[in-house]
């Protein structure tokens, strides 16, 4: 809405053909010209979403289905997974998100200033995100293996007893949870990078005047001005965490037994069991839950930044 | 209006030039294949598991041999779950392969047979198959698989030098059992293997038990199918999660079994390292790589119960090989002809040349080579005495899903035997919705 009154204001007031105020400025481009785009859309977006809306009230072996309804969502809901499923979803959700931010914003002071090797560094941070989440979950299967694992093995040569990352049950989400930080703080820390290059040098130099310590300089001109970068990084990672599904599959399986099961891994193994009609029920449910989420999480930041 | 329709008509004419592109496409594939040296060209499915895979070869090799006028390729697909879902979605969309390889018994039941598949009750073989397999490939009246690969059992595989060493009998009720445990952990031996690094692993306590539920509950798996009995409330069933969880709180596990995988496991064993390992008996293929030497030490027996007088094997049936609607003309005479050769002597013969058998056939007159490794003939010893059972998924078309987790639960010492029963009496009823079974709304 906004930015149609915007594109009607800075329309040429001269145009004879301008619409009167509140209705739609005519588009340069004839109707035709949508027709593609539209229909891709419709095909690939549009219709796969009402069916799985529909096929989420029945209950559907690929070959037949019978409308039942909403026993589809009451069946989810008695699930005995789906209370450390919620658990865990959110749980991960908050630690991954919390630790990309924090450390994305470290590294990304660290990769801004004037060290050695800072192109290196900055490529080392970076890349575990280009490689396979599969490929990195089963790396890390291997190195957390708590019987004769590289991990282990280190601690235990300084004397620690390590634990069973991956098999003890309060110790499995969390694991994973680290791996699926180490994997995607490279995107958080380029999205810091850009935010603290485009604040101007001005303010710190301003600041350096006023006589303000670095700890002063990274707390009250830093901190604030790279609030947009904070916003999309918390956004982001905090999607990204609620519905991740491939690390924890690769790693766990959502084992041991069901200790590390979040929605998205409840859903794909009634998939897998076959019930279809019931996994489609918790697709919607998890899109209702992110939305949920996320929807008021980023008006609310959004409105933040506006009023800083 | 001119305007606007050339476009319109350039792309309806762009669309129905790739429409017929594609169609095109698709007749040409088909009709390379079935005019090849004008024979026909039979594509047969399989799961990817490296002994069905070279069993499948070998048989398609051998049968060709017999009719020169008909080419069989053997194409692969992932096996468990994920291969569940491509057999279904290619069924579905009329997509399958000429033949097919797929589980018997309640899987068998999810993928629409009489809806997708051609049955095969007619053909003289039928009469040759075992009672168990043609029934776990029939639905009503009408037959619609052969059976492929050997018959296979939940038991205890179990080392026979460290028994001699220790001198020990084969355990034929739960306390001789845990007494031959308790001898062998004060030897410094693991008493029980289990991997739960492969997670299906973890079942056989409950699944292999079968024999000695039925044996103390005849009507079980029908009350089962009905919603009536369930595995928390019936004392016979819950026995083997007790027992999962027994072996656990004695600390009769090997160290490693939250993350071992079943070859590391068929090494222990085969090495001397653990006593016991309750397994599937096609995991002695498994056993003959990982511990070549040690093989030859291993033998089977069943999981033991409370009566020694109904000591017995709980037995899975084969795979079918099954024929879709979607095939037909000269391909489903040639697919017919297969099956025929796949359910004779011959057939069995060229599936033992491509891979070892670990149990008996399913069909008359097919026979063993001299040379399998014990356990094999430990099964078969038991099983040409009769002292077997079918396992509850042949008997009844529900088995919960989720089992696996449950019995790395309640193997772990997560969630004790009740509770683990009671989850899974649960995932059961999904399962049973899901078929629409009658008494369970």
């Amino acid at each position: 809405m906004t930015l149609t009154t915007t594109t009607s204001a800075a329309a040429p007031p001269g145009a004879a053909a301008a619409p009167p105020a509140g209705r739609r400025p005519r588009s340069p481009y004839p109707t035709w010209f949508y027709l593609p785009a539209a229909i891709l859309y419709t095909i690939f977006f549009l219709v796969p979403t009402f069916a799985s809306f529909y096929f989420s009230l029945t209950r559907w072996s690929l070959f037949e289905f019978e409308f039942i309804g909403l026993e589809n969502f009451v069946q989810f809901f008695r699930e005995p997974a789906l209370v450390t499923g919620l658990t865990n979803t959110i749980i991960y959700g908050v630690v991954t998100s919390g630790l990309k931010v924090v450390l994305g914003l470290l590294f990304g002071v660290l990769l801004t200033s004037q060290i050695i090797a800072r192109g290196f560094l900055r490529s080392v941070v970076f890349f575990p995100v280009l490689v396979s989440t599969i490929g990195v979950g089963i790396t890390f299967q291997v190195l957390m293996d708590p019987f004769g694992g590289p991990i282990n093995e280190a601690l235990a040569a300084i004397g620690i007893p390590g634990p069973g990352w991956l098999t003890d049950p309060s110790l499995a989400l969390l694991s994973v949870a680290l791996v699926d930080v180490w994997k995607g703080v490279g995107l958080a820390t380029v999205i810091y990078m850009a935010g603290i290059v485009s604040i101007p040098q001005e303010y710190f130099e301003a600041a350096r005047v006023d006589g303000a310590g670095p700890l002063h300089q990274f707390r009250h001109v830093l901190l604030p001005l790279a609030r947009p970068a904070t916003v999309t990084v918390i956004i982001l990672s905090l999607i990204g965490g609620l519905r991740s599904f491939d690390l924890i599959w690769a790693m766990t399986r959502g084992g041991p037994g069901f200790t590390s099961d979040v929605i998205a891994s409840v859903i794909y193994k009634q998939y897998q069991a076959g019930f279809y009609g019931l996994s489609t029920a918790g697709n919607v449910l998890l899109f209702v839950l992110v939305t949920a989420i996320v929807l008021p999480l980023s008006r609310f930041l959004n409105r933040k930044e506006v009023e800083l | 209006m001119r305007k606007h329709s050339s476009p319109r008509l350039l792309a309806r004419t762009i669309a129905l030039a790739a429409g017929a592109a594609m169609a095109l496409a698709g007749c040409s594939a088909g009709s390379l294949g079935s005019s090849s040296g004008d024979g026909v060209l039979l594509t047969f499915l399989v799961s990817s598991n490296q002994s069905t895979v070279s069993a499948a070869e070998a048989l398609a090799e051998a049968f060709m041999q017999q009719n020169p006028d008909i080419t069989v390729e053997v194409e692969t697909r992932p096996g468990g779950s994920e291969g569940d879902n491509i057999v279904k979605t290619r069924l579905a969309t009329g997509d399958m392969s000429e033949v097919f390889l797929y589980n018997s018994g309640s899987l068998f039941q999810a993928i629409g047979p009489e809806q997708n598949l051609t049955p095969v009750t007619d053909q003289p073989w039928v009469g040759a198959l075992e009672e168990n397999f043609k029934r776990v490939v029939s639905v009503g009246d009408q037959v619609y698989g052969a059976p492929f690969g050997p018959q296979l059992t939940g038991a205890v595989l179990y080392n026979k030098r460290i028994y001699a060493d220790l001198g020990l009998e084969v355990p034929r009720t739960w306390d001789e059992f845990m007494a031959n445990n308790t001898a062998i952990k004060a030897a410094g031996i693991d008493p029980v293997i289990q991997t739960y690094g492969d997670t299906y692993t973890s079942q056989l306590f409950v699944l292999g038990d079968f024999h000695n539920v039925a044996a103390a509950e005849p009507d079980f798996a029908e009350r089962y199918t009905a919603g009536e009995a369930k595995f928390a409330t019936s004392p016979a069933a819950l026995k083997g999660w007790q027992h999962l969880q027994e072996l656990h709180d004695l600390g009769y596990y090997n160290e490693d079994f939250p993350t071992a995988k079943m070859e590391e496991g068929m090494r222990k064993l085969g090495d001397g390292e653990g006593a016991h390992y309750p397994m599937l008996s096609n995991g002695i293929s498994a056993l003959a790589v990982a511990s070549p030497e040690g093989a030859t030490d291993i033998g089977i027996f069943p999981i033991p119960g409370d009566d020694p007088a109904r000591n017995g094997l709980t037995v899975w049936s084969p795979d079918g090989v099954y024929i879709p609607k979607t095939t037909e003309g000269a391909e489903l005479e040639a697919a017919k002809r297969l099956l025929a050769f796949i359910a004779s002597p011959a057939g069995c013969a060229a599936q033992a040349a491509g891979s070892m058998p670990t149990g008996p056939y399913a069909v008359d007159g097919c026979t063993l080579p001299a040379d399998v490794l014990p356990a094999t003939k430990d099964f078969q010893t038991y099983y040409d005495a009769g002292a077997y059972s079918p396992a509850l998924e042949f008997l009844s078309p529900i088995k919960g899903p989720a089992l696996e987790q449950i019995t790395v639960e309640v193997g772990s010492g997560i969630r004790s035997a009740v509770d683990g029963a009671a989850l899974y009496d649960e995932d059961v009823r999904k399962q049973a919705l899901q078929l629409g079974l009658p008494g369970w709304d």
